[in-house]
C-alpha cells in the first residue's frame, strides 16, 4: 500500500518542505484505509449474515449503547487531533523561511510569471535557483488572483493583487520542476505554467552575472527584450499567426477596424495608448482582456517597444 | 379531544385507519390540468414540480460534465476551445450547486415527505411554498439570460477581482443566485414552522423521524446562512455597477474579503446539501433492515451539531489565500471537529444493520453505496483539513474528487435512495427492481471510475479548472472520461425505467416496504389531504417490534366511521 501512496505523490525534490507533508499524507491514507476496510467488511458481512429470510423476521430492539457511542466518538477525535497537530507543525515549517534564504520576486499576471532577481536580471516563466540553499519566492499579482504551485516542493500560495505573499523551498538536486497556476484566472489559465531550473551554486552565480544589470543594446533590441519579458507574445504573435490579440507583425501603420465601427491607423500614439489604457480602443473581434501597463513600463521603455514593433513588417 | 388530563397526558379517542390498496381519490386525481398544477398549493405537487426541475437541471449540467470530460480526453484542444470549456465548467458547477444539490432533497423530496411524516395536511404556509418554487424558477431564468449575454466563465465561486472585470453575464447569474437564495430561505422558514406547529397528536420530539431532524437542521442553516450570500452578491453588484471599492484591489478593495463572505455562506451550503441526505439514509436503512435505528439521539443531535459547527469552518477553503495565520489554525482545528459527528452517524447506521433483517432492494443498495462513497469523501476531507497537506492538495483534482465523493457520492446517491424509496408513494407505481439494481451498480462502477483516478492525479499535482494538461496525466483523464460515460448510461437507464413505471408500472401497494413510518400509512399515491383522518402516533417511527396496527391510528371522532375504538394515551406536545 505504501507504494500506491508513494505513487500518488510527485517526486520529492525539496525534502525540507515536502517531508512533513508526505509523512502526514501517508499516515492519513493508512488510517483511512484501515477504517474504510473495516466499514466495508462490516457492510458486506452484515448484508449476507443478516439477509432477510422472511417478511416476519424478528429483529431485536437495540436502541443505543453509550459505551460504543463514546468509543467511536473519542477514538476518531484523538486521531484527528494528532492529524491536526501534525498538519499544523508542518504548516508552521512552510511559513518559517530560513534566515539565509535567497530572495526572488515573482509577479503573476495573465498568463505569465515575471521573475526579478537581486541584481536586475529578469526572466519570464523561468525561475533560476541555486541548489542546496533555501529560496524565498515573494509573490505578487498585477491583475487577478493567481496561485503559485510547485508539486515537487509541496508548496503553494495565492498571488494576490495589492499584497505580498511568499513560499520557500530548498531544491536538493539539479534539474527542473514545473510550476502551475492553481487559481483560475481566465482563458489561458491552464497554459500559465513556469519552470524552476535548479543550478549548482557556482553555475547559478555565473548565470546571474551574465543576465544581470537589466536590458542593454539598441532601442530595438531593448524593445524586443521587453516584449518577451512582459509576456506580450502570449497573446500578440510576432509572425502574423492568430492569437487572442492582434498580431504585432505589420501592426505599425496598419489600418485597424475598431469594435465601435471606426477605423484608425496604428501610429505611435495609438500604440502608446493601447499599452497604458488597453480598453480605450479595442480592435474589432477581440475581447478587452489586456491588463493596463500604466505604472509598470516607463516612457523610455514604451518608446523602445514601439521602435521594435516598427521592425516587424 | 381531551377527555381526561392528568400529568400532561391527554386521552384521545382513536381507531385504526387501514389505508386502502385501491384508492379512488388521490392528490393526482383531485386537481387536474396544467393550470391546476401551476397554481396548486399542495406540497406534494410542489415537491414533484421541484423534482422535475431538479431533474431537468441535473440532465443539463450532467450533459455539460460529459462534454468537459470528452474535451479532457487529450491535452490541448479536442473539440471545444478554452473559453467554451471555462464557461461549461462554470455552468456545470453553478447549476449543480444552486439548482440541483441545494433544492434537491429539501425542496423536492422534503416537500413531499415532510408534512406526511408529521401527519399534517400541508406545510405551515402553503402559498409561501408555491412562491418559493416560482422564485426558484425566476432565479433559473436569470441564469439563462446570462447565457444570452455571452455566458460567464468565473467558476461557480465568482472570485474577485476576476469576476468584477468579467462580462455582463456575471451580473445576471449572480442576480439569479441572489433571487434563488430567497427560495431557499422561504422553504427553510416554512419547514421550521411546520415541524414546530403541525405535528400530529403524539409526535413528540423524541418520536420525530430522523429525516425530520435532518430537514430541521438543514432549514436552520438555510435561514441563517443564505442571507449572507445575498449580502455578498449585493456588495459584488455595488462594486460592479456603482464602482465602490469593496473586493477589487484596483478600487481599494480586498479580494480575500470576498472569499470570506462567499465561504461564510457556501461552506454551510455544503451542509444544506448533505444533511438532508443523512435523513434519507436513516429512513431507508431502518425500513430495509426492519429494525430500530441504533443511536436515535446520536444521529438526531449530530445533525444539529454539524449545522452549528458547519458555520465555523469556512476558512478551510482559504488556507493558501493569504488569510491570517491565526484564522488558518483555528479553521483547521474546527474542521476536524465537524468530522466527528459525521463519523458518529456512519457508525450508528452500520450498527443499525447488526442483527437486522436486511432486504437489499434498490433503495438499500444505494444506502450501501452511499456508506462506502461517503466514507471516502469523509476521509479525504480529513486529508484536506490537515494544514500542511492541504497546501499541496488545494485547488488540484484531489479537491475535485473529494467534493464529488461528498456531493455526488453522498447527496446524489442519497437522493437516488430516497427517490426509489418514495417513488411508489409519490406515483403509485412500482419500478422494475432488476433494472433499478443494475443501474445502481452501474452508477457505483461509473462513479468510482470517474473520480478515483482524480485523487491520484490531483495528489500528483494536476490543478483543477485546467483546459490543457501535461501528458503524464492523460491515462488518469481517459479513465475518468470512460467512467463518466458509464455514469451517463446509468442515468439514462434510471430515466428509462422510471418513465416506464409511470406508463405501465404495477400499481404500488400502500406500504410496499412494510415500513412503520407515518408517510407509508397513507394510500399510494396519497389522498389530497395526505390522510383522510388526523393521524395519532403512539410509537416511535422505527418501532419494528410493535404490530403494524399501532401505526395506523387516527382520531376516531372527526369522522363518523365505524369500527373498533381504542383509547390511547399520548403525551401532550407543547402546542403553544
Amino acid at each position: 500500500m505504501g507504494r500506491l501512496f508513494d505513487f500518488m505523490l510527485p517526486e520529492n525534490k525539496s525534502p525540507l518542505t515536502a517531508d512533513p507533508t508526505d509523512g502526514l499524507f501517508h499516515f492519513i491514507n493508512e488510517v483511512s484505509l484501515i477504517f474504510l476496510v473495516g466499514i466495508t467488511i462490516a457492510l458486506i458481512y452484515f448484508a449476507f449474515k443478516y439477509k432477510r429470510k422472511s417478511d416476519n423476521d424478528y429483529t431485536p430492539v437495540i436502541t443505543h449503547n453509550n459505551t460504543l457511542e463514546i468509543t467511536w466518538s473519542v477514538i476518531p477525535l484523538l486521531i484527528t487531533l494528532v492529524i491536526f497537530g501534525w498538519g499544523y507543525s508542518g504548516w508552521l515549517n512552510l511559513k518559517a523561511v530560513p534566515d539565509d534564504a535567497y530572495e526572488i520576486q515573482v509577479t503573476g499576471f495573465k498568463w505569465n510569471w515575471a521573475v526579478n532577481y537581486e541584481n536586475g536580471a529578469q526572466t519570464l516563466n523561468e525561475i533560476h535557483v541555486p541548489k542546496g540553499r533555501p529560496v524565498k519566492i515573494v509573490l505578487q499579482s498585477r491583475d487577478v488572483l493567481h496561485s503559485f504551485f510547485v508539486p515537487d516542493y509541496r508548496v503553494k500560495h495565492d498571488a494576490v493583487p495589492g499584497r505580498y505573499t511568499y513560499v520557500w523551498f530548498q531544491a536538493e538536486e539539479v534539474g527542473e520542476s514545473v510550476v502551475f497556476c492553481t487559481e483560475y484566472c481566465g482563458t489561458e489559465h491552464s497554459y500559465m505554467d513556469a519552470k524552476i531550473i535548479v543550478h549548482e551554486p557556482e553555475d547559478f552565480e555565473t548565470w546571474l552575472e551574465i543576465n544581470g544589470g537589466g536590458p542593454s543594446g539598441t532601442p530595438v533590441e531593448q524593445g524586443e527584450a521587453l516584449v518577451m519579458q512582459q509576456g506580450c507574445q502570449t497573446c500578440h504573435s510576432v509572425d502574423g499567426s492568430a492569437g487572442l490579440a492582434p498580431t504585432f507583425q505589420g501592426l505599425f501603420g496598419r489600418d485597424e477596424q475598431l469594435a465601435d465601427g471606426s477605423t484608425l491607423q496604428a501610429d505611435e500614439n495609438y500604440i502608446r495608448e493601447s499599452i497604458l489604457d488597453p480598453g480605450a480602443k479595442i480592435v474589432a473581434g477581440y475581447a478587452n482582456i489586456m491588463p493596463p501597463y500604466e505604472g509598470i513600463l516607463s516612457d523610455d521603455e514604451i518608446t523602445n517597444i514601439i521602435e521594435y514593433l516598427k521592425t516587424l513588417e | 379531544m381531551a377527555a381526561a388530563e392528568t400529568n400532561n397526558m391527554t386521552t384521545l379517542q382513536v381507531k385504526r385507519f387501514k389505508p386502502s390498496e385501491n384508492p379512488t381519490n388521490t392528490y393526482l386525481t383531485d386537481e387536474k390540468g396544467v393550470w391546476a398544477w401551476m397554481t396548486t398549493v399542495d406540497h406534494k405537487k410542489i415537491g414533484l414540480m421541484y423534482l422535475a426541475s431538479v431533474a431537468f437541471f441535473f440532465a443539463f449540467a450532467g450533459f455539460l460534465a460529459i462534454a468537459l470530460r470528452t474535451e479532457l480526453w487529450e491535452p490541448a484542444t479536442n473539440f471545444i476551445d478554452a473559453d467554451t470549456y471555462n464557461k461549461y465548467f462554470t455552468l456545470h458547477g453553478a447549476m449543480m450547486v444552486f439548482f440541483v444539490l441545494i433544492p434537491s432533497i429539501p425542496a423536492a423530496l422534503g416537500n413531499f415527505v415532510l408534512p406526511m411524516q408529521l401527519g399534517a395536511k400541508d406545510v405551515a404556509f402553503p402559498r409561501l411554498n408555491l412562491a418559493s418554487f416560482y422564485i426558484y424558477v425566476i432565479g433559473a431564468i436569470f441564469t439563462f439570460i446570462s447565457l444570452a449575454y455571452n455566458g460567464f466563465d468565473t467558476g461557480w465561486t465568482f472570485y474577485t477581482p476576476y469576476s468584477s472585470t468579467g462580462s455582463t453575464g456575471v451580473i445576471w447569474v449572480t442576480l439569479g443566485v441572489f433571487i434563488l437564495g430567497f427560495s431557499s430561505i422561504l422553504t427553510g422558514t416554512n419547514f421550521i414552522t411546520t415541524i414546530h406547529k403541525l405535528r400530529a397528536p403524539g409526535i413528540t420530539w423524541d418520536k420525530l423521524p430522523l429525516n425530520i431532524w435532518a430537514l430541521y437542521a438543514t432549514s436552520i442553516i438555510q435561514v441563517l446562512a443564505t442571507p449572507v450570500l445575498a449580502i455578498t452578491i449585493l456588495l459584488l453588484a455595488m462594486e460592479n455597477i456603482m464602482d465602490i471599492g469593496i473586493f477589487d484591489p484596483a478600487k481599494g478593495g480586498d479580494p480575500v474579503l470576498y472569499q470570506h463572505f462567499f465561504w461564510f455562506y457556501s461552506h454551510p451550503a455544503v451542509y444544506i446539501m448533505i444533511v438532508p441526505g443523512f435523513g434519507i439514509i436513516s429512513e431507508v436503512i431502518s425500513t430495509f433492515s426492519k429494525k430500530t435505528v441504533f443511536g436515535y439521539w446520536a444521529i438526531a443531535l449530530s445533525s444539529l451539531a454539524i449545522a452549528f459547527i458547519g458555520f465555523l469552518v469556512w476558512g478551510h477553503h482559504m488556507f493558501t489565500s493569504g488569510q491570517s495565520a491565526v484564522a488558518t489554525t483555528v479553521f483547521s482545528f474546527l474542521t476536524f471537529l465537524v468530522g466527528i459527528p459525521t463519523g458518529i452517524k456512519i457508525f450508528n447506521w452500520i450498527a443499525t444493520l447488526y442483527k437486522g433483517s436486511i432486504d437489499m432492494k434498490t433503495p438499500m443498495l444505494y444506502v450501501f453505496i452511499f456508506l462506502f462513497l461517503f466514507s471516502i469523501g469523509g476521509f479525504t476531507g480529513i486529508m484536506l483539513g490537515a494544514l500542511s497537506v492541504d497546501i499541496h492538495l488545494h485547488d488540484t483534482y484531489y479537491v475535485v474528487a473529494h467534493f464529488h465523493y461528498v456531493m455526488m457520492g453522498g447527496t446524489l446517491i442519497a437522493l437516488l435512495a430516497g427517490l426509489h424509496y418514495w417513488w411508489p408513494k409519490m406515483t403509485g407505481k412500482m419500478y422494475n427492481e432488476t433494472q433499478g439494481k443494475i443501474a445502481a451498480i452501474l452508477v457505483f462502477i461509473g462513479f468510482n471510475m470517474t473520480f478515483l483516478p482524480q485523487f491520484i492525479m490531483g495528489a500528483q499535482g494536476m490543478p483543477r479548472r485546467y483546459y490543457n494538461y501535461i501528458d503524464q496525466f492523460q491515462p488518469f483523464h481517459q479513465t475518468s472520461t470512460i467512467g463518466s460515460y458509464i455514469l451517463g448510461v446509468a442515468f439514462l437507464l434510471i430515466l428509462y425505467y422510471l418513465v416506464m413505471s409511470l406508463i405501465k408500472g404495477e400499481q404500488a401497494p400502500s406500504n410496499p416496504w412494510k415500513s412503520r413510518a407515518l408517510e407509508w400509512q397513507s394510500t399510494s399515491p396519497p389522498d389530497f389531504h395526505n390522510f383522510a383522518h388526523t393521524p395519532v402516533v403512539i410509537n416511535g417511527p422505527y418501532d419494528y417490534h410493535k404490530p403494524m396496527e399501532e401505526f395506523q391510528l387516527g382520531l376516531a371522532v372527526e369522522h363518523n366511521g365505524h369500527g373498533e375504538h381504542h383509547e390511547v394515551e399520548t403525551e401532550e406536545t407543547e402546542k403553544a
